[in-house]
């Protein structure tokens, strides 16, 4: 899309990955520094280890303590923030124009530099351990760990990015302090801004502040593929609420499949549109896609129903999660569900709904494309499973998809042996009165 | 006025008379319009006189269900036919109800804005409440209302209300209860639709790729011929009595694993002369860097709270001026000690030159970032409009926040941030 282009990429001798992109309509840069790790690097006992060494890294070096560090920024009326995934993690800074050069420096800075002071890690031990209970408050949290925990038995995606409690007690410092180490380096990372700069310039002051900087030994990973499932899983779990939960997974390829795109199409048909847009944009409803019009409005078997189909490296899954509707049961949400992906796998969508999945993503992207933020965003976040032409050509490949290569794809992945369905039971229903 | 270290930018760049167009139809209407042929897409957003205020007590929920089942079908078209127009042009459209006002926002690409523009009239002026839908759309406002009653955070928030705003009418929940929303009949809502929406102080903001001229053609179009007699005048909604001495509460939520706190006080309204004031005075107490003062306290050097923070939510009232933090059950009753020292030191000493000049190059610096997209100055369009800020408010913006000083701060803080009259609410096992 011309909206994606054209970008300045560039690689230094040290590794580091650039990518750049002027923007000119609002007095503001966005930069982002992308590390490949996420919790796919983690093995039992250090799960979450990536997460907690991002929070740390907000902790400050000799040079930014912590405290002026968060202060600088937010003077500046500029926002910064961080995020650990399955695959990466990133940190960003979007800025005013002229106030970028403290976000780069600091940048640089803490890619070698963080202290990881004993203290601050203990501090910071509770703070961790806080977010997952906060997430655990959340019936849908509780559930989507079992799923996910019973869908991946050898792969490191069985655990949730913010880890196990066990290990969020157990890690050491010089535990975090190692990973650091060994994958915030040039060489395993990638940066992208996006925003009202000169490009050439821009280089060279990342050049500046990055060249120096050694490679290190390429980081080590964890290479564990899951076996393929053999029959269908059915789990449960209980606990407090007042609603049955339903979430049902099937494993998918990765991102850079030939068969991803027709499983986005697929996804779209089935339960609504879903973009790329990590900042803005908002979204498009799914109340016309097939499975809302059978499940919420026709049976009345669920109250709402998701679909979600991450881009990943390795085989994920495509979730669907609805809220199974008072009157209605778990057997019958899933009898509906079934029918409607056997109408997928019986005949293919017409051509239309294909077009029309298009015309979503490309309005997505016009939505999206408004935030600077957004925009150096993409530049980075498919280098971290693919690489950017996945970002540029999306409406292309997804363009190209055929009806009959979401029908193969639903025969292919839809299929109760390639599932796991778990159900979320209220145990206290009615004990919670207001 | 002060040219530290806050960014510099052109304020000709920020939405301004230079560029918004400001028109008001016959019937009442007020459309507001900034175009930015720099996006490809058009936001709209707005607002009638149709919020929860106007519910009955024993009807509470009544605005908010009648502005979620406004989309399930009109005189012209169906359920089905709304979100195919709207979803097969990759639109959206919502309309959602607050307390004094229900608003709608929309965005789609420029070229569908009349379409999207038709579909928001059409949901608007002739609804047809259809049984069937009805009965979905409360199934899933209670299935709402019973996850409401799982979540720590929304339950400590409705216990503050109760505490803070007892007698008045910020006291009820937009969304009711399950008894009142059991309660409400097709024809409730075909009345309320009937009384309460039309054209009386409604507005309209329009942002994006669309010509002024073009965009209040097509307002006229799809609006000029609304009228409605029957609107009642427009709820003033009276101001709220401080707390005589500390509230508690706690609502028990058993099996969760974090607890959360939520307390305060009454805020003072937008038009005060104590709001910028307070609204400085709060990003320095609980929001600025990490959370502000509270933030330190309680998340970094105690490490008690993934969140603790404070927030000030003026508008045409009095709203909530309110610290939340959700932490270990087993921690609250040092979180509230933590929280309640940071308010006392807060309101016993002035802030410091230094804190005070942090927070004003923050929210000057910050301009820019909140208007980027159509939607954020949709937003802002409204945002001025509903306060009467005048065009110019963004241009004003920065003298408006220079001026303030750590004695205005102070003097705003004791007068709503007492810490001997606090509504505490936890909720949590």
């Amino acid at each position: 899309m011309n909206m994606l282009k054209p970008i300045k990429t560039i690689t230094l001798a040290n590794g580091l990955q650039i990518k750049l992109k002027e923007i000119h309509t609002a007095p503001l840069i966005s930069s982002w520094i992308w590390y490949r790790v996420g919790s796919r690097d983690e093995i039992p006992g250090r799960t979450g280890i990536s997460h907690w060494v991002e929070h740390l890294q907000f902790k400050g070096t000799a040079r930014f303590p912590a405290d002026e560090l968060e202060k600088a920024i937010s003077r500046t009326g500029g926002v910064w923030n961080a995020f650990t995934y399955l695959d990466w993690t990133t940190f960003f800074e979007t800025m005013p124009a002229d106030k970028i050069d403290l976000a780069m420096e600091l940048e640089a800075d803490r890619m070698i530099n963080s202290t990881y002071d004993p203290e601050e890690v203990e501090s910071e031990r509770t703070v961790v351990i806080s977010e997952r209970q906060g997430r655990e408050n959340s019936p849908g949290f509780r559930l989507g760990e079992a799923v996910k925990s019973a869908a991946f038995r050898v792969h490191s995606y069985h655990h949730e990015i913010i880890g196990d409690l066990a290990d969020l007690k157990s890690i050491q410092r010089d535990d975090l302090f190692q990973h650091y180490q060994t994958y915030y380096s040039p060489n395993n990372a990638v940066i992208t801004m996006a925003g009202d700069f000169d490009k050439d310039d821009m280089l060279k002051r990342i050049k500046d502040l990055y060249e120096h900087i050694p490679a290190n030994d390429e980081p080590p990973r964890v290479n564990r593929p899951e076996p393929p499932q053999r029959g269908e899983h059915r789990l449960k779990v209980e606990g407090p609420g007042e609603t049955i939960l339903g979430d049902v997974v099937y494993h998918t390829p990765p991102a850079s499949d030939p068969d991803f795109f027709p499983l986005l199409i697929l996804d779209s048909i089935l339960s609504g549109p879903q973009g790329l847009n990590m900042f803005g944009g908002g979204g498009i409803s799914n109340k016309t896609s097939r499975l809302y019009l059978k499940m919420v409005e026709k049976e009345e078997v669920v109250v709402n129903i998701h679909g979600g189909l991450p881009a990943t490296i390795d085989p994920f899954l495509y979730s669907l999660n609805f809220i199974v509707h008072p009157s209605s049961t778990p057997d019958a949400a899933i009898k509906v569900l079934d029918e409607e992906i056997q109408r997928l796998q019986d005949t293919p969508p017409r051509q239309e709904e294909i077009l029309r999945a298009a015309k979503q993503t490309r309005a997505l992207f016009a939505y999206g494309g408004e935030s600077i933020t957004n925009q150096a965003f993409w530049l980075g976040f498919s280098e971290m499973f693919a690489s950017y032409e996945w970002v540029t050509d999306y409406l292309e490949n997804l363009e190209a998809v055929t009806p009959e290569d979401v029908q193969r794809a639903a025969q292919t992945y839809l299929i109760p042996q390639n599932r796991l369905v778990g159900f979320y039971y209220p145990q206290n229903k009615g004990n919670n009165k207001q | 006025m002060k040219t530290q270290n806050h960014a510099s930018f052109n304020p000709e760049s920020l939405p301004g008379p230079h560029d918004i167009t400001r028109t008001q139809l016959d019937n009442g209407i007020t459309l507001l319009v900034r175009p930015n042929f720099n996006t490809l897409s058009v936001s709209i957003a707005g607002y009638l006189q149709a919020g929860s205020l106007y519910d009955p007590l024993e009807k509470l929920g009544l605005a908010d269900f009648t502005a979620s089942t406004l989309m399930r079908g009109t005189k012209k078209q169906d359920f089905q036919q709304i979100y195919e127009n709207l979803e097969s042009m990759g639109a959206s459209l919502g309309v959602s109800c607050g307390a004094h006002t229900a608003g709608f926002g929309g965005k789609s690409l420029a070229d569908d804005l009349p379409a999207l523009l038709e579909i928001l009239a059409d949901v608007l002026k002739e609804p047809v409440f259809p049984p069937s839908h009805i009965e979905r759309v409360r199934s899933q406002l209670l299935t709402g209302l019973n996850l409401r009653t799982q979540d720590t955070n929304e339950m400590a928030g409705m216990g503050f209300d109760k505490i803070a705003y007892a007698g008045h009418p910020y006291g009820n929940p937009s969304d009711g209860f399950i008894e009142t929303v059991t309660a409400i009949k097709t024809e409730d809502l075909v009345n309320f639709h009937q009384v309460h929406y039309g054209p009386k102080e409604m507005v309209i903001a329009v942002a994006g790729a669309v010509k002024p001229d073009q965009a209040l053609q097509l307002a006229k179009d799809k609006f000029g011929d609304w009228a409605n007699s029957e609107q009642p005048e427009v709820f003033l909604v009276p101001g709220a009595d401080p707390l005589e001495k500390t509230v508690r509460s706690h609502h028990v939520i058993e099996e969760k694993s974090q607890a959360d706190i939520i307390l305060g006080v009454v805020g003072p309204p937008r038009k005060a002369e104590e709001f910028y004031p307070a609204l400085m005075g709060n990003s320095i107490l609980g929001q600025f860097g990490m959370m502000g003062r509270i933030g330190e306290s309680v998340r970094n050097k105690a490490g008690l709270a993934y969140y603790a923070y404070s927030s000030l939510s003026s508008g045409i009232g009095p709203g909530p001026w309110i610290v939340s933090a959700g932490v270990d059950p087993q921690n609250i009753e040092q979180a509230l000690q933590l929280i309640t020292e940071e308010i006392k030191k807060f309101v016993a000493d002035p802030v410091t030159p230094e804190e005070l000049q942090d927070v004003q190059s923050s929210y000057i610096g910050k301009l820019p970032l909140s208007l980027e997209s159509n939607t954020g100055v949709a937003g802002a369009l409204l945002i001025i409009e509903r306060n009467q800020l005048g065009l110019d408010y963004f241009q004003q913006y920065e003298e408006f926040i220079s001026g303030i000083t750590p004695e205005s701060i102070l003097e705003a803080s004791r007068k709503y941030l007492d810490p001997g009259k606090l509504a505490i609410s936890t909720a949590g096992p």
